[in-house]
């Protein structure tokens, strides 16, 4: 489609702005990134999102989404013919948004409290991680990807997450690959591909990252 | 050709309200199962091992957990009759931005009011109304979210307006002087019969949570 705007308020080590920008590559779709100050939240972000005003938000020909899920979603609508990401049979839809709708809750909370907690709560964190962790590779078996043959919906969804587990093993003292090992495999799978390494943050960089976060959280053991 | 349906389900859960109007909407015959959430039965454990929550959509035996992804399934495999998302994807996208609205703020916010006392009841009563208003100018001069017809962020959140009664007793307060349209538009949505059959009495709702707040040790 001609004179398609399409621009991306977005922060780079956002997992769920990096879930756009994977599915954006996917599909070829040119657009403009703006990278946002986190702080102070600027005017274009707060008059496309008022009601939460976070990122991603995805705004298209001047009309704004908000929320990861709901922007991937519009994505695989307007966009359907390269790279689906959701499934056609309405049950297998069902279960991605499942999945999804899980990293969202579970992955990401628990994530975040690998970094955030000390002591007996990390411990109980990293072990609920893992679980959680073990179930996703459950899901995956013994496909080259959550979507089959191709990259799909709840690929797009993990793969931002993937980029900060060098970050909680290093901080939460173990391996995911020990216990996760397709997962692991997955992960390099996917990134061999240069829709996602072009879209995703280095892991060194998100350890760099963590580590600020730490300190100015005061968090140290 | 429906197959087998089958929803696990709690009276007077909201999100299983969701899941009940629509298969009502659809004219879908199912089997309804009320759990014992003390006691879950082994099907809902086999059928949601990772939340163990209700509601539970099992359809030819295959379930779907979470309300809004039973609701876009139920849309999605009964696509030939009363449509509940719109055909045109930025209106998708804008239903499904305020039913997850609704399922971030309403329910957490709610549950404070009947939870909580003092300046922390006081502080989520305010926000609710807030989130509430928000969602009244949605609305606008429609007669459902869905445009002329109710849709999917009308499913999403008709089943809190049966909780309604239970916040404004424990919040003292009235939703409706501070929302009139949205209550009009509860009403409206009261008079279909897939609405009315499918959420609980308000009443029994609050006999349900004073017994719960007992029952948790909550003042």
């Amino acid at each position: 489609m001609e004179n398609e705007e399409v621009v991306l308020l977005s922060f780079w080590a956002c997992t769920f702005a990096g879930k756009v920008r994977v599915a954006l590559a996917e599909k070829g779709i040119e657009y403009k990134s703006m990278e946002q100050d986190m702080v102070t939240k600027g005017d274009l972000l707060l008059k496309m999102n008022p009601v939460h005003k976070k990122i991603p938000v995805l705004i298209h020909n001047g009309k704004p989404i908000c929320e990861s899920q709901i922007i991937l979603q519009y994505i695989d609508e307007i966009w359907p013919h390269k790279s689906p990401l959701l499934p056609l049979d309405p049950h297998q839809r069902a279960v991605a948004r499942f999945w999804a709708d899980f990293i969202d809750t579970k992955i990401c909370e628990l994530g975040k409290k690998i970094w955030k907690t000390k002591g007996e709560e990390k411990e109980a964190v990293k072990k609920e991680f893992m679980e959680s962790l073990k179930l996703l590779e459950g899901e995956l078996g013994d496909k080259p990807y959550f979507g089959g043959e191709n990259l799909g919906y709840v690929d797009v969804s993990l793969l931002p997450f993937s980029c900060w587990f060098y970050a909680q093993e290093k901080v939460g003292d173990f391996s995911i690959e020990t216990d996760c090992p397709k997962l692991i495999a997955w992960t390099t799978r996917c990134m061999e591909k240069d829709s996602v390494s072009r879209s995703l943050p280095d892991q060194q960089k998100i350890y760099r990252f963590v580590l600020g976060l730490r300190k100015l959280f005061g968090v140290e053991e | 050709m429906e197959g087998e349906v089958v929803l696990l389900d709690f009276w007077p859960s909201m999100f299983g309200m969701r899941t009940r109007i629509a298969l009502a909407e659809k004219q879908i015959k199912y089997e309804y199962r009320e759990e014992d959430l003390r006691n879950k039965s082994a099907l809902l454990l086999q059928m949601n091992p990772v939340h163990k929550k209700i509601p539970v959509l099992i359809h030819n035996g295959k379930p779907i957990c979470e309300s809004l992804i039973q609701v876009q399934y139920i849309d999605e495999v009964w696509n030939d009759r009363a449509p509940l998302l719109p055909p045109n994807p930025y209106q998708r996208a804008t239903a499904r931005f305020w039913a997850d609205f609704v399922d971030k703020k309403i329910y957490d916010l709610g549950g404070k009011l009947w939870r909580t006392k003092g300046e922390e009841q006081e502080a989520a009563k305010k926000e609710l109304i807030e989130c509430l208003k928000l969602l009244e100018g949605q609305l606008g001069d429609n007669p459902y979210f869905g445009g002329k017809d109710f849709g999917f962020l009308d499913v999403a959140l008709v089943p809190f307006y049966c909780w309604f009664y239970t916040y404004e007793k424990f919040g003292r307060f009235s939703i409706e002087a501070e929302c009139p349209k949205l209550i009009a538009w509860a009403k409206r949505c009261m008079q279909k019969e897939s609405v009315a059959k499918s959420l609980a009495d308000q009443e029994k709702i609050y006999d349900f949570v004073l017994h719960l707040k007992k029952a948790l040790g909550i003042e």
